[in-house]
């Protein structure tokens, strides 16, 4: 799905945390927002999921405009920074929520719901933990179920916040291929936000540079390395 | 003279985290024997003097009619204000944690209001308010619908007295809870209602829980606020800590114990019911680490 932003703006009180800033992402693309911490990555990612209002701006989903459509018919599969998983709940009832969610009309058998959790579980490469509770798994394993409660609702988008935040640099890396393999089985456009840009680099197809509320650069890594248009992103780039 | 250098002898070893014995011994024994003076021992006295008798004449006692509306009375102002003060609870800490809006911190402040003031001053508030002597209380009486000096003015006061205890344990724990979870139940689709039911609840029944019992505690033990709304009007607005206070003043010994015994009893029937609650679902407090 392409999305485009047009000039979303956002405050929170007296803190701006976007100023007027447009993007377009074609479908299938894998990108990052990256920035220093409270460069509003978070909020441009909210925004896009619907858990948070923009004061200005539209939102265009396949250029239909979706600015006020609402977090559940935004159909957007939502990681959150510290994953957020239900802490009451199994792995296998994690992933099967959003299934189970859904208006009667639409929800799937118990059975579909229960094969469609397995092949999550499998894709994960995780196909034994369905009966754990979150608090019994390791971060790289929590962030994998987060991911697949997301794919459960067969989004049209995905949505990552800092996904590999809270790992060990090890995890990182295993983990890291793990997302691009998602993607590029899935198709599914996808936007990651990460303060590292190492990982941006790796990993992203497209990467957006983010300063202060604003947009300071938008480029195939390559590009934004060989050609930094800001003073910002080649100090950024070069530590 | 010579000086004979003597080296501290070796001590035994001990893992840093454990107290040597006798001072585990002697801190056990200093709990024990706080709780059995302040605990225990009135305790077993209150059962003590009710017995004293015998089992029949304390019985007799309580199958007095003014006993027994008592009984109701206070039972029916519990089972009123517990599920709806759990409600109040329940949307107080909702607001104050998941949402960010203005006079949020006065709010928060307001919700303890009640552990402030004195229950007797919360009781002529609402005489006050609602009494003979405001036009509204007059106009209420003149309807039909009076309010001091009647139950539904008891109920009243009792939701005064009792509001901060569920909103309080909640608060807590819904603050070091966050919102993420709710949120991450919307982008799944779920509707507020189901997130509520299914994300929500979950989370917080134990301090849910918790919060119900001390309020239910409370509800059936408050003495001062209903003493002066209520009028005291015995077998119609007494409950049954206005009625302990009565039998005894009459020298009625024994029926207010009585009375009193049964008072515990239900307080012990709580906790029993918590206790029973916790054991039985252990694995999954442990799972959600929380008390
Ligand atoms: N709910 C909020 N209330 C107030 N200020 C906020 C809120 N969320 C974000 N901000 C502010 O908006 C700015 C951008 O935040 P954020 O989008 O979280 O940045 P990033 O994810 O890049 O670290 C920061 O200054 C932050 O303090
Ligand atoms: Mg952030």
């Amino acid at each position: 799905m392409n999305i485009d932003i047009e000039d979303i703006s956002k405050d929170f009180g007296k803190t701006v945390a976007l100023h007027p800033v447009s993007l377009a992402i074609p479908s299938g693309t894998l990108v990052a927002l990256l920035g220093p911490s409270g460069s509003g990555k978070t909020t441009l990612l909210r925004i896009l999921g619907g858990l948070e209002c923009p004061n200005a701006g539209r939102v265009l989903f396949d250029g239909q405009d979706a600015t006020h459509l609402t977090v559940q018919d935004r159909r957007a599969g939502f990681v959150f920074q510290s994953y957020a998983l239900f802490r009451h709940m199994t792995v296998f009832d994690n992933i099967a929520y959003g299934l189970r969610a859904r208006p009667r009309k639409t929800r799937p058998q118990a059975a579909e719901i229960a094969r469609r959790v397995t092949k999550l579980l499998e894709l994960i490469k995780l196909p034994d933990i369905g009966a754990r509770y979150p608090s019994q798994l390791s971060g790289g394993q929590r962030q994998r179920v987060a991911l697949a409660r997301a794919l459960a609702i067969e989004p049209r988008m995905l949505l990552l916040d800092e996904p590999f935040g809270a790992l060990d640099a090890k995890v990182r890396k295993e983990l890291r291929q793990g997302l691009r393999d998602i993607h590029d089985t899935t198709g599914l456009t996808s936007v990651f936000v990460t303060h590292d840009q190492e990982e941006a680099m790796a990993l992203a197809d497209l990467v957006v540079v983010m300063s202060m509320g604003r947009i300071e650069q938008v480029g195939k890594p390559d590009d934004i390395r060989a050609r930094p248009k800001t003073d910002f992103v080649r100090e950024f780039l070069s530590a | 003279m010579t000086e004979t250098l003597t080296l501290p002898k070796p001590r035994a070893f001990r893992p840093a985290t454990t107290e040597p014995v006798l001072v585990k011994w002697a801190l056990i024994a200093l709990v024990l024997a706080i709780l059995t003076v302040l605990l225990f021992a009135p305790l077993i006295a209150v059962f003590e003097e009710a017995l004293r008798r015998g089992a029949a004449f304390a019985l007799a006692s309580l199958s007095e009619p003014d006993a027994q509306s008592a009984i109701r009375l206070t039972l029916l102002v519990a089972a009123m204000t517990v599920p709806l003060n759990a409600a109040f609870g329940i949307a107080a800490a909702w607001a104050v944690t998941k949402f960010d809006w203005r006079g949020k911190a006065w709010v928060i402040t307001l919700i303890d209001l009640p552990f402030s003031v004195s229950p007797v001053v919360a009781g002529l508030l609402f005489v006050l308010m609602f009494g003979s002597n405001s036009a509204l209380g007059v106009w209420l009486v003149a309807n039909g619908y009076p309010i001091v000096f009647a139950v539904p003015g008891i109920v009243l006061a009792t939701l005064f007295i009792t509001f901060p205890f569920v909103a309080r344990e909640l608060i807590p724990i819904m603050l070091e809870q966050g919102r993420s979870e709710e949120e991450a139940a919307l982008t799944l689709g779920a509707s507020g209602w189901r997130t509520f039911l299914t994300v929500t609840l979950p989370n917080i029944r134990w301090a849910l829980l918790y919060g119900v019992l001390l309020c239910n505690a409370r509800a059936m033990g408050e003495f001062g606020a209903v003493a002066v709304v209520s009028g005291k009007i015995r077998g119609q607005t007494t409950t049954m800590p206005l009625m302990i206070e009565m039998f005894y003043n009459e020298y009625l010994s024994v029926a207010a114990f009585t009375m009193a015994a049964v008072l515990a009893l239900l307080a012990f029937v709580t906790l029993a019911l918590k206790s029973a609650l916790e054991w039985r679902y252990a694995d999954q407090l442990a799972a959600t680490h929380r008390h």
